[in-house]
């Protein structure tokens, strides 16, 4: 509880309000300290008193053979994992807890979440409300049942205050692309930092997975914790209902040529890696793909399977891990040499085969992060881009959607 | 000047200005407290013992844990002023002291304030907010 009132403090919240549910990411190892953070929980008597989900932890504890790295480093992972376990929280183990239909909230629930792509997410997307809580916020949330009275647990605070209007010079097509939107997260983020932005200009409805792919990447590039898409967010059927009624404070114009050096900084491969550079691995789902990302790697594959030499990874979470193995989509993908990682994510565990080549991937979160975190070198592209390079074992590009001849 | 507290503590140590944000998960080694951040103009420097100018925040909700590895491992920043507060650093800070009796002063200064603080500056910070330069 002192934890909670030191959050609310630092929110300058005037008093707690009870939550419905809970997303723990402090079960993911970071050294000694997030141990003996645990274990003074535990010697305390803890339990959480709310329904709580458990982030990404160190390791695949299904897979223990993906891991390649030191076993001792394992054996710290599983055990904080376990220790979560203990206190009460459910062995969910993902990054993604609103693909599985027990976890996810409802339209205007209050919840404490950690996990930045999770909290953009749920108050973007579902409409659910969250303030941007980390580790050991959350499972004192989990543990009080309670969470400020401030930031994005109130309606005020999550107006539009910032428009990013898509510029008219974006070719149509590009729309239709996966590759945008990482991309456009990437620039939310640097636009908004931790201000809540309204992008206008989107076609209506996009898709659950596209939202998590501008969120990931925002809250990457950004603070952010929550955005509107103009059409698709709960909040946002028009741009006027994001600004609740208001003026914006700022109105930015977001051009094709924004959007491209944004891309373009997401490689860092030597050279921008153009068509036919080699790579050696592929690595997808982060945020942890869902069934739909799932069945689209299985289309792109058409029946191929990765290079020889070359890896090709797939992040989702043992929930839907399950799902898939039951439609018999898990046996055909890894049939075809796709390897699938769960309970973790592969900019965090030692799981992909060393290779001086670059990695590719879909992800603006795990463009940003693997560099620093893995020390690889990056090739981003769209989902298309990433299998079929994976199957050719060189970077195959589709830059007709980018405007780029 | 002075600044909100969001974890109090008494802090000596030369201004290390951000020239970009920078989230500590992913950003900083906790084991030495280097920025590894391979896209941060300051990438190789320190944080150690190091009153951080952050102008902006960013980034990962695991840098509550990264923060309080860094004090455990002995080498977290000394203070950190910040140009809008940060629910994820001040609870970094809380634990770090719960745990390890070690405070790690977190204030949000005005912008005018945290942009007169030059890097290299030598920065004082008290227990009550209070920032001296020089």
């Amino acid at each position: 509880m002192r934890l909670v009132v030191r959050a609310a403090e630092a929110l300058g919240a005037d008093r707690l309000i009870p939550i419905t549910r809970a997303h723990v990411d402090s079960c993911l190892y970071h050294g000694e300290a997030t141990i003996d953070f645990a274990e003074r929980l535990l010697d305390g008597g803890a339990q959480v008193s709310v329904p709580t989900t458990l982030n990404v932890g160190g390791l695949d504890l299904l897979h223990p053979e993906l891991w390649h790295g030191d076993p001792g480093a394992a054996e710290r992972g599983r055990l904080l994992m376990n220790h979560y376990r203990t206190l009460g929280c459910q062995p969910t183990y993902t990054c993604a807890p609103y693909q599985l239909a027990a976890a996810r909230p409802a339209f205007g629930e209050q919840v404490a979440w950690a996990e930045s792509n999770a909290i953009v997410f749920c108050n973007s997307a579902i409409g659910a409300r969250t303030e941007r809580y980390g580790d050991f916020t959350d499972i004192a949330c989990a543990i009080t049942g309670r969470a400020p009275h401030a930031g994005l647990h109130r309606t005020d605070a999550r107006r539009a205050v910032l428009v990013l209007r898509l510029g008219a010079d974006i070719p149509p097509g590009l729309l239709d692309d996966g590759s945008l939107y990482p991309v456009l997260g990437i620039v939310l983020g640097r636009r908004a930092g931790s201000r809540v932005a309204a992008i206008d200009g989107l076609p209506p409805g996009v898709s659950e997975e596209r939202l998590k792919a501008i969120g990931a990447a925002a809250a990457s590039s950004g603070a952010v914790a929550m955005f509107h898409a103009v059409g698709s967010s709960p909040e946002a059927p028009t741009l006027e209902a994001a600004l609740q009624g208001q003026e914006p404070d700022e109105l930015v114009e977001i051009r094709l040529g924004e959007l491209r050096a944004a891309r373009d900084e997401l490689t860092t491969s030597a050279g921008g890696a153009p068509a036919g550079t080699p790579i050696g691995t592929v690595s997808l789902g982060t945020p942890h793909a869902s069934l739909a990302e799932l069945r689209a790697v299985e289309r792109e594959l058409g029946g191929a399977s990765p290079a020889a030499g070359v890896e090709l990874l797939v992040s989702t979470s043992r929930g839907l891990l399950a799902e898939a193995e039951e439609e018999g989509l898990a046996q055909r993908l890894r049939a075809q040499g796709v390897e699938l990682l769960v309970d973790t994510c592969s900019y965090i565990a030692p799981v992909l085969r060393s290779s001086p080549l670059p990695a590719m991937t879909d992800s603006g979160k795990w463009a940003f992060y693997a560099p620093g975190n893995i020390g690889v070198e990056v090739v981003f592209g769209s989902l298309r881009e990433c299998v079929r390079s994976a199957v050719q074992g060189r970077v195959w590009r589709d830059d007709a959607p980018w405007g780029v001849a | 000047m002075k600044g909100r507290v969001l974890a109090p503590g008494l802090a000596e140590g030369t201004a290390l200005r951000l020239d970009e944000p920078l989230s500590f998960w992913g950003g900083v080694d906790p084991a030495t407290g280097e920025i590894i951040d391979a896209r941060h103009p300051q990438r190789g420097v320190s944080v150690a013992g190091r009153v951080l100018v952050m102008p902006s925040v960013r980034g990962s909700s695991s840098s509550s844990s990264v923060l309080a590895e860094t004090v455990r491992a002995g080498c977290a920043p000394a203070a950190i002023l910040l140009g809008e507060p940060d629910l994820i650093l001040a609870v970094g800070a809380a634990v770090a002291e719960e745990l390890y009796g070690v405070r790690i002063p977190i204030l949000h200064l005005a912008t005018a304030d945290l942009a007169s603080i030059t890097d290299g500056t030598m920065v004082t910070v008290d227990e009550g907010g209070a920032v001296t330069l020089g």
